[in-house]
């Protein structure tokens, strides 16, 4: 994408039919780093990786609880991210003030969109520069939507945004069709071993990514840093103790393989 | 020609007496279940107590549709506390909030009388009273509704210091145990339903600690 003479404002069309500050917005969401969801028939994982201005600050803040029911999880302008989840509270809290019923997951996402969506059509406004990863459970069952900048939203069995988010994308393509299915467990693991993917390299630590899940009969909340570790330790494991059988010269191909047959299709690790 | 006067009012008692009573590690708040109009019985079953938060219960007669419209306010105002701080109201706090939000409606009242009870930010029981626009004092025991003028005077002469003159009560905390607490309420409701018409069919008392809620009902008499 370079400059060209149409993408001062967002009211202007390109001849070829685009709004480029839209799109440009859109390219802030690639910038952030990686936010992750996948839904299964009754929960709804969504992860981060947790990036930090400097190795002296905290970091920032990714995931938030909009409701008992319902999650978000956003990449791009944390700032717009976090106004946006102030509404989405607002809107959960007056509808069941009116109501008397948690708000159902779709409708929170059109009011979403529709705010979006205003702010590619006035010449005094811009875009919100985030992309959030909505995720909740209504009557309906499990949902996970991701909204765009652009004002769109699309839902998703499972979905991975901002930096490094294809390699994630990759490994969520490979297994999503057995998400619908899976249990509780697994899908916190599917979860960790797509943050994983988007690492690329670095070691995975649990202080690296934060976890949050929400469900059936299960509030949304966050996942401590132990239990984080101890799902990550299961595959970690399982790899290092595939380097080694490696290690060992063909002597045990056998072995590594029960290892990994036993536990789920680890993703291959680089040596 | 003199003014002309509405002939209908926007209020409507439905009766019913609420109690609190503050321990050192405890609160007890008791309110009788009977729901009525004028001189019918609405419910015998309708509870006058809400809980607002872990460590604050409310409980209101008066005006149930003012009541009820007054719990959901608080109930928002408390979610939107919790995404902002990360942590429940205090029982304090929420004091502060209930007479804030009754003062906001002063030229239009909600017609409720208030009893807050729950535990302070050190664990120690608490007892808010109100009136219907927000004037609060933190006490050590409390009544109000139908039976409030019966109970009252009563709880005055077993709760407090002998004479304001010589020792004047330097807590608002009462020295009872949880199960004097507990007998003292259902004794004063069963006198007050003795003789308050409106006040009667059942008791629910609630009994607030740090380790939880417990909850108590207890048949009164149905006339």
């Amino acid at each position: 994408m370079f400059r060209n003479q149409y993408d001062t404002d967002v009211t202007t069309w390109s001849p070829t039919g685009r709004l480029f500050q839209v799109e440009y917005a859109m390219e802030a969401v690639k910038q952030g780093s990686a936010a992750i969801g996948l839904r299964s028939r009754s929960h709804v994982v969504l992860a981060c990786v947790n990036k930090a201005q400097s190795e002296l600050s905290s970091h920032q803040k990714k995931i938030f609880k909009v409701d008992d029911h319902i999650g978000v999880a956003i990449a791009g302008l944390t700032a717009d991210g976090r106004v946006l989840s102030r509404y989405m509270r607002s809107e959960s809290i007056n509808h069941f003030f009116t109501y008397e019923s948690p708000l159902p997951v779709g409708r929170l996402v059109v009011h979403l969109a529709d705010k979006a969506q205003v702010c590619t059509q006035r010449s005094w406004k811009r875009p919100y520069g985030v992309g959030l990863l909505v995720g909740g459970l209504d009557e309906s069952g499990a949902h996970l939507y991701y909204n765009c900048p652009s004002g769109n939203y699309f839902e998703y069995q499972a979905f991975a945004i901002g930096s490094r988010s294809q390699a994630a994308k990759t490994y969520l393509e490979r297994r999503f069709e057995s998400f619908g299915e899976s249990s509780r467990e697994d899908l916190i693991k599917d979860a960790i071993l797509a943050v994983r993917e988007t690492l690329q390299g670095e070691t995975l630590k649990s202080s690296l990514c934060t976890v949050s899940i929400l469900g059936v009969d299960e509030p949304f909340h966050f996942l401590d840093q132990e239990e984080i570790q101890k799902v990550i330790d299961t595959f970690e494991k399982v790899a290092e103790e595939e380097d080694e059988a490696e290690g060992e010269a063909e002597a045990a191909p056998a072995a590594a393989q029960a290892e990994q047959a036993g536990d789920q299709d680890v993703a291959p690790m680089e040596i | 020609m003199t003014k002309q006067h509405a002939n209908w009012s926007p209020y409507d008692n439905n009766g019913g007496t609420c109690v609190a009573i503050a321990g050192s590690d405890y609160c007890v708040i008791a309110a009788d279940t009977r729901m009525s109009t004028g001189y019918s019985i609405l419910s015998r079953d309708y509870s006058k107590i809400h809980k607002l938060a872990d460590k604050a219960v409310l409980s209101s007669s008066g005006f149930q549709a003012d009541v009820k419209a007054l719990q959901k306010v608080l109930k928002s105002r408390h979610l939107i506390y919790q995404h902002q701080h990360n942590k429940q109201m205090s029982c304090p706090a929420m004091a502060q909030l209930l007479s804030n939000t009754l003062y906001f409606k002063r030229f239009f009242p909600y017609y409720a009388f208030n009893v807050l009870g729950g535990l302070d930010a050190e664990g120690k029981g608490c007892v808010f009273t109100y009136d219907a626009v927000g004037s609060y004092e933190k006490v050590g025991y409390s009544a109000q509704g139908s039976g409030s003028t019966l109970i009252m005077p009563f709880l005055d002469n077993q709760l407090k210091s002998p004479s304001p003159l010589l020792l004047p009560a330097q807590d608002s905390i009462t020295p009872l145990s949880e199960a004097e607490a507990v007998d003292l309420v259902k004794t004063v409701f069963a006198s007050a339903t003795e003789r308050d018409i409106y006040t009667g069919d059942k008791l629910e008392i609630m009994i607030l600690k740090a380790d939880g809620i417990k909850t108590e009902l207890i048949d009164l008499r149905k006339d």
